[in-house]
């Protein structure tokens, strides 16, 4: 390969896409490392503490694309104080000043503010794409400014974002010249959107082929719109609420009629529950169909619906569907393989399925690879017997509403159910459990799991024992999220290498004392070991005292950037 | 630990597992759940709504991102429930009850009082209390009457009618 000139070889690397298979290339020699660094267009950072802007601006000096990721996941349910961290300012302003020619941005965890949306907006000409997942700090003004000075913008993606919402008028912010939009999702926003303005900016979109609304979009703004792009892809409806015999009812049906592309279809944010028939001529060719905010549409009127859905390979859906909903998913839906059941009653806990519709989907669903299950109960026998029908399951995440529930017809521990998942799914990368688990499962984990790289533990366990099979076994471990187990000081210190060759580890409510993250500290220079002190609760004293605080939440990674100067009064760095 | 049950595809993990304990020594634990480790919640039988009310405390659980709790909560359709002689109204979301029965049982618990059977024909039978609902056309109608969801999305205030004033809607009292 040292035969051929540079060219040859970037021209080679182009086909090497992911950034794993990316990043073995560039171990191999000097010279390979120095042709894919400056060929390298996509850069992913897992963790945006792990490296300085301006190391990746100087390393991949092609770059034109960048996903970078912020808070630890169990921010997402709270377990993280606001102010954390997370900043993408610096980040925006480091490529700025070394004028790195960024035409896309997927941020997901990160507090992003209007500031930092105008400095991006104004500094880079060739900007297209900006993704935007679970994160926060920004205010419709300053997506005006992305709107408003970005004007070769293709996607403009916002995902569950906690946005400010300071109305509608940013969506006319897109000049007139503007027809360049690809992908348009609001869905997240809670306030009032200027209507017209939408109309006509879909309307000048000729190559508009994903458009996912928000709440505030009626429907004959919608009826208006599909009218306009019948080439659409994916579509997010807005709200759903209609008298079924009115005339703007009737246009929307031959509206949609005319959408025969849609593929993905989500949505109905506000739903009347009735006549969602409107779009089952629209149901045999979709793919992925996203119902879990839509509480309105049930029983009845969601049966009908997914009877249609042959081709789905990707269904979201809340739990009122139950399991007999399930078992006809099971039985319509076989190319299914992705499925998530989220809860519809998320405070009162009393969700609709149970091991049952899990099992159903199982034996309907052989492509079945990944699964997220919120349910009221489950059993051995019950994963046993999914573990034997899906062995191809690469992700596999089951919540029990009460976390130490145990099998609901032996009362025994869940250890079995899972240890059969681990051991049938070899190929399994990311698992949650929960229920009642004992050391036990951790040591089929550490066992079997050999492709495993992310696992998220909560209120199970008894000894260190179990946190050490884990860490001994499984070789290709990325992260490690624990909360409300009783793995202390022997088990973190185990083997305190290995922390380097994982993204991060968090661990919250366990055993560990401030004395023993202490220790890690002092052996590993190369990871930073944070703690969270909420209200006061540790004191840095020092001496044998410390053996005595517990660490209420502690969350290291290995970076190469040292300590981060922007941490808050009560994140200690060790 | 606990097992030693046969499974589907004949794994046995019990003989190849590690314990501390001397060998022949087995282990019960009542119900597999007694703990010594006090930060779990008690896994000892409760009602549902003391269970879900332990739960409601836990911190971040069930783990679901706040943009997705938020939104569930938010979207709930809220009513004014009033009872004459009651000295003040009460709230309910609509959304949490599947069907007429739900909301009546909720309702009765709520205020202390009994509606009585539903029958088309002679509205709510065997008791004072009458529920009735204000519809968006401002009429004051029998619950009941129209298909649940019909009624979901055209109620806009409850009220129960007690005594004199409700044997005009049809009760058999």
């Amino acid at each position: 390969m040292n035969y051929f000139p540079d060219e040859v070889l970037e021209h080679i690397f182009d086909f090497v896409g992911s950034h794993k298979d990316r990043n073995s290339v560039s171990q191999v020699c000097k010279l390979w490392y120095r042709i894919e660094s400056y060929s390298r267009q996509k850069v992913f950072v897992g963790n945006c503490y792990a490296i300085g802007p301006e190391r990746v601006a100087e390393r991949f000096s092609g770059l034109k694309s960048i996903t970078l990721k912020g808070k630890p996941h169990f921010a997402d349910f709270n377990l993280v104080p606001p102010d954390w961290g997370g900043f993408v300012y610096p980040w925006i302003e480091a490529f700025a000043r070394s004028r790195v020619g960024l035409e896309e941005l997927r941020l997901k965890r990160m507090v992003v503010s209007d500031e930092s949306l105008e400095l991006l907006s104004r500094s880079f000409p060739n900007f297209k794409s900006l993704v935007l997942v679970s994160c926060e700090g920004f205010t419709t003004d300053g997506l005006a400014a992305v709107a408003a000075y970005c004007r070769q913008l293709k996607e403009l993606d916002l995902q569950e974002n906690d946005v400010e919402d300071h109305r509608g008028h940013w969506l006319s912010c897109f000049p007139e010249s503007s027809t360049s939009l690809v992908s348009l999702n609001f869905a997240c926003l809670k306030g009032d959107i200027n209507l017209p303005a939408l109309e006509r900016l879909v309307a000048r979109s000729p190559n508009l082929k994903s458009l996912r609304l928000s709440r505030a979009v009626p429907l004959d703004v919608l009826q208006r719109i599909l009218i306009r792009a019948p080439q659409l892809l994916d579509l997010g409806v807005g709200s759903y609420l209609h008298d079924p015999d009115s005339e703007n009812y009737n246009k929307l049906v031959t509206a949609i009629q005319k959408c025969k592309s849609v593929r993905s279809l989500s949505g109905f944010l506000d739903v009347a529950p009735h006549c969602l028939s409107a779009f089952h001529i629209i149901c045999p060719n979709l793919t992925s169909l996203n119902l879990s905010y839509a509480p309105g549409i049930y029983d009845n009127e969601l049966i009908k619906l997914l009877r249609h859905c042959h081709k789905l390979q990707r269904l979201w859906i809340l739990d009122c569907i139950g399991d007999k909903g399930l078992e006809v998913v099971a039985s319509t839906c076989k190319d299914l393989e992705e499925l998530r059941v989220f809860p519809s009653d998320p405070y009162v806990g009393q969700a609709a399925v149970t091991e049952e519709g899990l099992v159903a989907i199982s034996r309907g669903c052989q492509k079945l690879n990944s699964i997220l299950y919120f349910c009221q109960q489950m059993t051995n026998a019950a994963l046993i017997t999914v573990a034997k029908n899906c062995p191809n399951f690469v992700r596999f995440r089951l919540c029990i509403l009460d976390p130490t529930k145990p099998d609901a017809v032996t009362q025994q521990p869940l250890d079995e159910g899972f240890g059969a998942i681990v051991q049938a799914c070899k190929d399994l990368k990311r698992l949650s459990l929960s229920g009642l688990l004992t050391d036990q499962v951790f040591l089929y984990i550490g066992m079997y799991a050999e492709q495993l790289e992310m696992l998220s533990i909560a209120f199970a366990g008894d000894s260190d024992k179990g946190m050490q099979y884990v860490l001994k076994g499984c070789k290709k471990l990325r992260k490690l999220e624990i909360r409300d187990s009783p793995f202390g000081n022997a088990a973190l210190l185990m083997d305190v290498a290995k922390y380097e060759t994982m993204r991060s580890l968090w661990m919250s409510s366990c055993e560990v004392t401030l004395g023993g993250c202490k220790a890690l500290a002092k052996r590993m220079p190369g990871l930073n070991v944070e703690i969270i002190n909420e209200n006061d609760q540790m004191e840095f004293v020092g001496g044998c005292d410390d053996d005595r605080q517990k660490v209420e939440k502690m969350y290291l990674y290995r970076t190469l950037a040292g300590q981060r100067r922007d941490a808050p009064e009560f994140v200690w760095t060790l | 630990m606990e097992g030693g049950v046969a499974y589907e595809n004949g794994l046995n993990f019990k003989a190849t597992e590690l314990t501390l304990g001397l060998p022949g020594s087995g282990e019960t634990e009542g119900q597999g759940g007694v703990r010594n480790n006090n930060k779990r919640p008690m896994p000892t039988p409760e009602t549902n709504e003391e269970e879900s009310q332990a739960q409601a405390q836990i911190v971040g659980w069930p783990p679901i991102r706040s943009y997705r709790k938020n939104s569930l909560q938010a979207s709930g359709m809220y009513v004014k429930v009033s009872m004459d002689g009651a000295p003040y109204l009460r709230k309910i979301d609509l959304k949490v009850y599947r069907d007429y029965p739900e909301l009546l049982k909720a309702l009765e618990a709520m205020f202390k009082f009994a509606a009585g059977v539903y029958s088309e024909r002679e509205g709510y039978k065997g008791s004072e209390y009458v529920p009735t609902y204000e519809d968006k056309d401002g009429d004051w109608m029998l619950v009941g009457d129209v298909p649940w969801d019909m009624f979901m999305s055209s109620c806009k205030r409850l009220r129960i009618m007690k005594g004199s004033e409700a044997r005009g809607l049809g009760c058999g009292v």
